[in-house]
This record gives structure tokens, sequence and C-alpha cells, in this order.
């Protein structure tokens, strides 16, 4: 007799924990029950990451690029699992490449993005580059795995903590990485995964006064009454791609400070 | 006095500090008895006009255009017809024309101060000294890098924007005027600027300059009006919005352009900290304290307005700030001894005075140095609170006037979470000698700028802008240019 394989029960990634929906709801995607986040899932992902970043943002970039390459051994590992997730083998292994490209660039974005400024007078004075803090990733459905590396990814090297709300229709893969963030060294808080429906949580999310920039590359029709919601607090808006790969879409989730110090004796 | 005493100086400590005046002329400056809109190299009539005046003594200077929808759609279409031929020229050719008007700025910088002060209010010392000479410089700066953004940005390919609508504010006209224009005409872009509505003088006058350097027509139009004119031009056919004013309306604007595809920029509003540790260099730090927050009399959006002292060195600091307050020359913008001018408008001087009572009723103590203001025009002496709780109105939103409120903290992460108890973030300051511990609160503060032993230095080769509800995009230096272009095409690395 065949035996019966155990199955999974797809939860929320917040804070480092598993919980359900606190509003015990789950939906039907995939041919699996998921949690269906609420609007209270959202705060309470939002106050995870806002508490668990300032610990990864001032870890040093040497220690950050080693966990983010972390993520991309433990994908391999279950590079069979991701494949039945999304579109397949091939997908996967893109994924985990962009992890390790990530991870490489920890340490090298301030020396590229940073400057010394020659000012006109007796002043040292430089750029560097720094995260702004929380950022909500509303991501795309296709490709399921691979376009939510590619937005949780640059956002993280740049020392942000993200809310992530997984494609409503595809949120499996989204359930698998966040069991592979458990596992790889990131710390608690700094990548909160959410599935449900977008358009329910995606406004409470652009709203939130603690969310310093919005990533809307999987919004869709929602734009444009998101990016209205994030004009509340000025939040950053991030319009980026899919399927890519760039500092720049490291630096579209960074501010830039400048440091003035008069040269004297 | 005997000649003895004469002979060693020993002359008694003079009581009357008056100084004699010492007005700059304004025989230089030629303003026109009504003003049009400049648009597409030529001077077009408005259908309506609304008075501009001096605020140091409320009397009228000029009659000024108010624009309307249709004059802000002609201005955005003479700027398009003109970006088809200014973004194909090489760089050097738009390089050059930058330099020209560097240089005739740089020229004519006196009859632009003078004009400044008189309309705005501000001192003619700061407007000679600071405004002008960074406005030049800007152009200067940016000139330069039109034919270099392949440097700037390398492995991209940076193309222009198209049509930028520019909208500035009243606080340094001109040297907001050149933060916008020059990146822009920079990048390949061609604009609409829209002064403030109590400052357009200066920006009327720029197109002269434009005039001389024999910029194409077109590329720079300057449309006059109120808020309305504002509104219409975000509402145009442009494709970016460069805005730098208050918060409120910059997110109205951030609003307005959700779901369009025309990029945004924003440099809003500040509350900052200025942070003084027990080990600072004392006299130093006062004066910075001083240039902080009266500087331009505080009409500055990264004004060093909430002042942390620790509380170790707190009165020997409050009773010397006091001592130097009781210094400062108010009056006359023109006079070349003033510190403090005039209050740019009676609707601004309404705003400070109502936060100014606020901050009585909440329980903080104020202080104003003895001092004569004029009868006529608007005026605010400088003011500090202390005894400022952090929930104080006075500590928590923006004055944008000549008043200072005074905290107090024990050690420096105190002072970093209360310097960050704010929805703003752009500038913030830090006095202490030891070299670590500003490196550690600099690294701590969220601000977009932090000074360090010293405050309100700018230079274009240095990114200002903010963090957090402060704006986004940074003006000044090689990040200033990017919200100025678009990299488009092909942007993926490494496969």
């Amino acid at each position: 007799m065949p035996r019966l394989p155990v199955k999974k029960t797809y939860k929320l990634f917040i804070g480092g924990a598993f919980p359900r929906s606190e509003s015990g709801r789950t939906y039907e995607a995939q041919e699996q029950n998921v949690a269906l986040a609420s609007r209270k899932d959202v705060r309470d992902a939002v106050q995870a990451a806002r508490s668990g970043q300032p610990k990864w943002a001032s870890a040093t970039a040497y220690n950050r690029g080693q966990v983010l390459y972390r993520v991309a051994e433990m994908m391999e590992a279950r590079l069979s699992e991701f494949a039945g997730l999304c579109s397949g083998k091939e997908e996967v292994e893109r994924a985990i490449d962009r992890w390790v490209w990530y991870a490489g660039f920890a340490d090298k974005l301030t020396q590229v993005l940073g400057s010394t400024n020659p000012v006109a007078g007796p002043y040292f004075n430089f750029t560097i580059p720094e995260p702004t803090g929380v950022v909500g990733i509303v991501a795309p459905d296709e490709p399921a795995l691979l376009g939510l590396v590619s937005r949780i990814a640059p956002a993280i090297t740049g020392g942000n903590a993200v809310v992530v709300l997984a494609s409503e229709t595809q949120p499996l893969a989204a359930i698998e990485l966040a069991e592979v963030l458990a596992t790889s060294d990131v710390p608690g808080g700094l990548v909160n995964i959410l599935t449900g429906k977008r358009a329910e949580l995606a406004p409470w999310l652009a709203s939130h006064m603690d969310v310093n920039a919005i990533d809307l590359t999987g919004a869709d029709g929602l734009r444009a009454d998101l990016e209205r919601a994030a004009a509340d607090n000025v939040k950053r808006v991030v319009l980026g791609k899919p399927d890519t790969q760039s500092l720049y879409e490291i630096s579209a989730f960074l501010e830039l400070k400048t440091v003035w110090h008069p040269i004297g004796v | 006095m005997t000649d003895v005493e004469k002979r060693q100086d020993r002359s008694p400590v003079p009581t009357d500090w008056t100084y004699a005046p010492a007005p700059e002329s304004t025989s230089i400056l030629t303003i026109e008895e009504r003003y049009g809109l400049y648009i597409g190299g030529e001077w077009q009539k408005a259908k309506e006009h609304f008075t501009t005046i001096s605020p140091r003594d409320e009397s009228p200077l000029a009659e000024v255009a108010q624009a309307s929808e249709a004059d802000v759609h002609d201005a955005v279409a003479a700027a398009r017809t003109a970006f088809k031929t200014w973004s194909k020229l090489p760089g050097a050719e738009r390089s050059k024309y930058m330099f020209r008007i560097a240089r005739i700025l740089a020229e004519r910088a006196r009859e632009f101060a003078v004009l400044e002060s008189l309309n705005g209010g501000k001192p003619i010392k700061e407007s000679r000294d600071v405004d002008l000479p960074l406005a030049a410089a800007h152009f200067f700066y940016y000139a330069g890098w039109a034919d270099k953004l392949e440097y700037a940005f390398p492995n991209r390919t940076p193309q222009p924007l198209g049509v930028c609508g520019q909208i500035i504010p009243w606080n340094f006209p001109m040297l907001m005027l050149a933060w916008k224009i020059a990146p822009a005409l920079a990048a390949g872009n061609s604009v609409v600027l829209k002064p403030a509505e109590t400052t357009p003088l200066t920006a009327l006058l720029f197109c002269d300059v434009l005039r001389q350097a024999g910029l194409p027509a077109g590329v720079v139009n300057i449309v006059t009006g109120d808020g309305s004119t504002g509104a219409a031009l975000v509402d145009s056919d442009v494709d970016k919005i460069a805005f730098t004013g208050s918060t409120q309306v910059g997110k109205a604007i951030q609003r307005r352009l959700a779901g369009t595809e025309k990029k945004l920029t924003l440099e809003l509003g500040g509350k900052a900290a200025n942070i003084v540790f027990d080990d600072c260099a004392i006299d130093q730090t006062v004066e910075g304290i001083v240039n902080g927050i009266y500087f331009n009399q505080g009409h500055v959006c990264c004004a060093g307005s909430r002042l942390f002292v620790q509380e170790s060195i707190y009165e020997p600091v409050i009773a010397k700030l006091k001592q130097r307050m009781a210094t400062l020359r108010i009056g006359d913008p023109l006079d070349k001894n003033t510190d403090v001018g005039a209050i740019n408008s009676r609707e601004q001087l309404t705003r400070i005075e109502e936060l100014v009572e606020a901050g009585k009723e909440e329980g903080a103590e104020i202080y104003q140095p003895p001092c004569r203001l004029p009868e006529q025009g608007y005026w605010f002496a400088p003011t500090v609170f202390t005894n400022v709780a952090q929930s104080a109105r006075i500590a928590q939103e923006e004055i944008f006037g000549p008043v200072l409120s005074v905290l107090t903290f024990r050690t420096p992460e105190e002072a970093v979470e209360k310097a960050n108890n704010t929805p703003y973030g752009l500038s913030a300051g830090v006095w202490t000698e030891k070299g670590s511990r500003i490196l550690w609160m600099a690294e701590r503060l969220r601000a977009g700028v932090v000074w360090a032993n010293t405050f309100n230095r700018f230079d274009p080769t240095s990114p200002f802008g903010g963090y957090k509800e402060s704006g986004f995009g940074r003006e000044g230096g090689l990040h200033g240019m990017e919200p100025y272009l678009t990299f488009d095409a092909a942007e993926t690395f490494g496969g």
C-alpha cells in the first residue's frame, strides 16, 4: 500500500515565525489552502520589519553578503521542491544565481554609489547610501519565484527590511522561500511574507505611516490608488521589473546622506 | 579722557552700539512697471496681474502676470518644441550656453542680490555673499556635466526626460532657480519654471540673462502666478515635476501624479535637530546655533530649529546664546549691517505668530532680545523657547521663521532617539570635539544632510535632499543629475 504523504500547512511568515492569519481565514491557491492575511497581519508584519531592520543595517556589509549567499546555498538544496512551484528548474536556477549576484554587491554598493564632494571651502564632505528603512513589496505574479526574488533581494541587499505581499494566484513559492530564509541566518523580521488578496492588503501597506517605500511591480490595476495612498507619508514609489538584476534596483531603495565637517587644526 | 588714556586706547566701553545706516543703493536696478510671461524666448502678455511688494515696507514694486492654465499650456508647448533641438545639441554646446549663464550671473550678481533682498526681505549680505555666488556656481558646476554624463553613469545610457515643470519657493528664489534649471539643462531637458508668488522678480530678471546668453528660445520658460499656476503646471503635459516647498503641497503633488508616467522629485519641509554635546567648542557652537536658525530669518527648510543641548552644558550654552542674540541687528534688508531681515510675507508672519502663541500656551518659556522692529513691513524678533516638551507644536511643526525650540538630553542614545522623533528628515547638526562620536551620530541621524561642527553650508558639488517626509531625490553633485535623466534602455547586467 502506497504511503500517504504528509501535507504542508501553508502559513504566513512574520518576525521569523510562521503564524496563521490572525483572522483565521484561508483561501485556495495552487490546490492548497493558503493563509488569507488580514489588515492586522499587515500591521504586525510592518512592526516586525521595523524592529528587525536596524540590526541588519548595522551588520557589516561583509556579513550581509555572507547571509545573502547563504540563502542561495539553502535554495540550491531545495531546487526540486521549488521547481514544482514555479515554471521549473531553469527559473529556480536563475533565482539562485540572482541571490549570489546580489550577495556580492552588499559590500560594494557604497563605493559605487557614494562620493566625496570637492566643496569650495575648508570642509571634508562625503555622501553615502543608506537603507530607506521598511519597504513594502507588492510582488508580481510572474515569474512566480524569480519575480519574488528579483524584488526582495535588491531591497534587503541595501539594508532594508521588507513586507512582501506574495502573488495571489501563485503563493506557494513565496512560502517555500520563507522556509529557506528562516534557515539561512536571515534575522527574524527582515523579510516578512504575507499571502492573501492583493486588493484587500495592498492599500493598507501603501498607506501605512511606518513604511518608507513601496514597490509596486506587481500592483497592476491598483497602481494609481496605491500611489495616492503612498503620498500620505511621502513614500518612495518603486516601479521595478519582475525579472532583472541591477545596482539600480538596489539604489531605488536607498537614501543618500551627505556629511560635512570643517578641516582645521 | 586724558591724553595718556587716549594713547593707550583705554576709552570707556561705549554703551550705544547702534551702527550708522549703510544702505545698499537700489540705483543699480531697473524694475519694469509690469511683467509678462517669458514663453518661447519672448515676453507674452497675460490677462491678469497681481502686485508684488517689498516685505520690508509693503511698498509695491511691480505688476506681475498671473499665468492661467492656457498660459501654462503655451509655455509647456514652447518647451516641447525647444526640446526637440536642445536635446539633440551636442553636450559640449549645451555646456557652453550654461557656462555663459554662470558668467553673466556672476557679472550681474549685485543687481540680482539687491533685487532679491528688495523683493524677498533677506539681508543684502546674505543675498550678496551666499545666494548669488552659489547660484552662479551651480550653473558653472552643472555646465561641466552636460558633455560628461557617460562618466557620471558608467554602463548606462542617460537620456533627457523631456519637459521639466519646476516649482520653487520664496526663501532662496535665485538659488532654487539655479538648483532646478542647471541640472535640467545639463541633461538636455527644457524647462517651465514657476517662481514663488511672493518673489517673482529675480526669476524675471533672469530671463534677461538668458537673452544675453543667447539660449535658444523655449528652452527655459518662466511663468509667474499663485498656487493655481503651479497646479496647472503639475497637471500639464510635462515629463517631470520638481518641487521645493512645504510637505503639505508636496504630498498634494505626489497624489496628483499618482498613476501617471511623470517623474517627481520633492524637496520639502524640515525640523532639524541641532545637537550640542558638553565637549563642544562652545563659542563656535553658539555661532552655529545662531547661523542654524536665524540665517535668512529662519526661512530655511533645513534650519536647525530644534536645539538639543546636553544637560551638563545647558546653562552656559543658553546664556551665551541669549547674549549673542542680543547683538543681532534686525532691520532693513538692504542695510549692509543687517543680520536678520524682513519676514517674507504677511501670510508667513501670521503663521509664525500663531505657532509662537501656541508655544507660550503649551508652557514653553520665551526669550526675545530687546530690539526695535521697523513699523512698516513684516518683522519678527529672533526668538528662543526653552522648557519645550517633545510633544509641543513648536517642537514638532515647521515654523519657518526665526524661532528656536530648545530641548535637552543626557546620553548620545537619547539625543538620537529624540532627534529622529519627527516625520521630517532633511538635515541635522552635531557639535562635539570627539571625532568618533561625530561619525557615530552621523550614522544614526535619519537626515539627508548632517553638518558636524558647522551648519547651513551649501555647495553645488554637495547632494542635498531629505529622508522621510522631507522628500525624495537629491539636488547638487553628481547625484543631482540622476533625477533629470532616464535610463530605461537595457538595464540588466550580469545575465
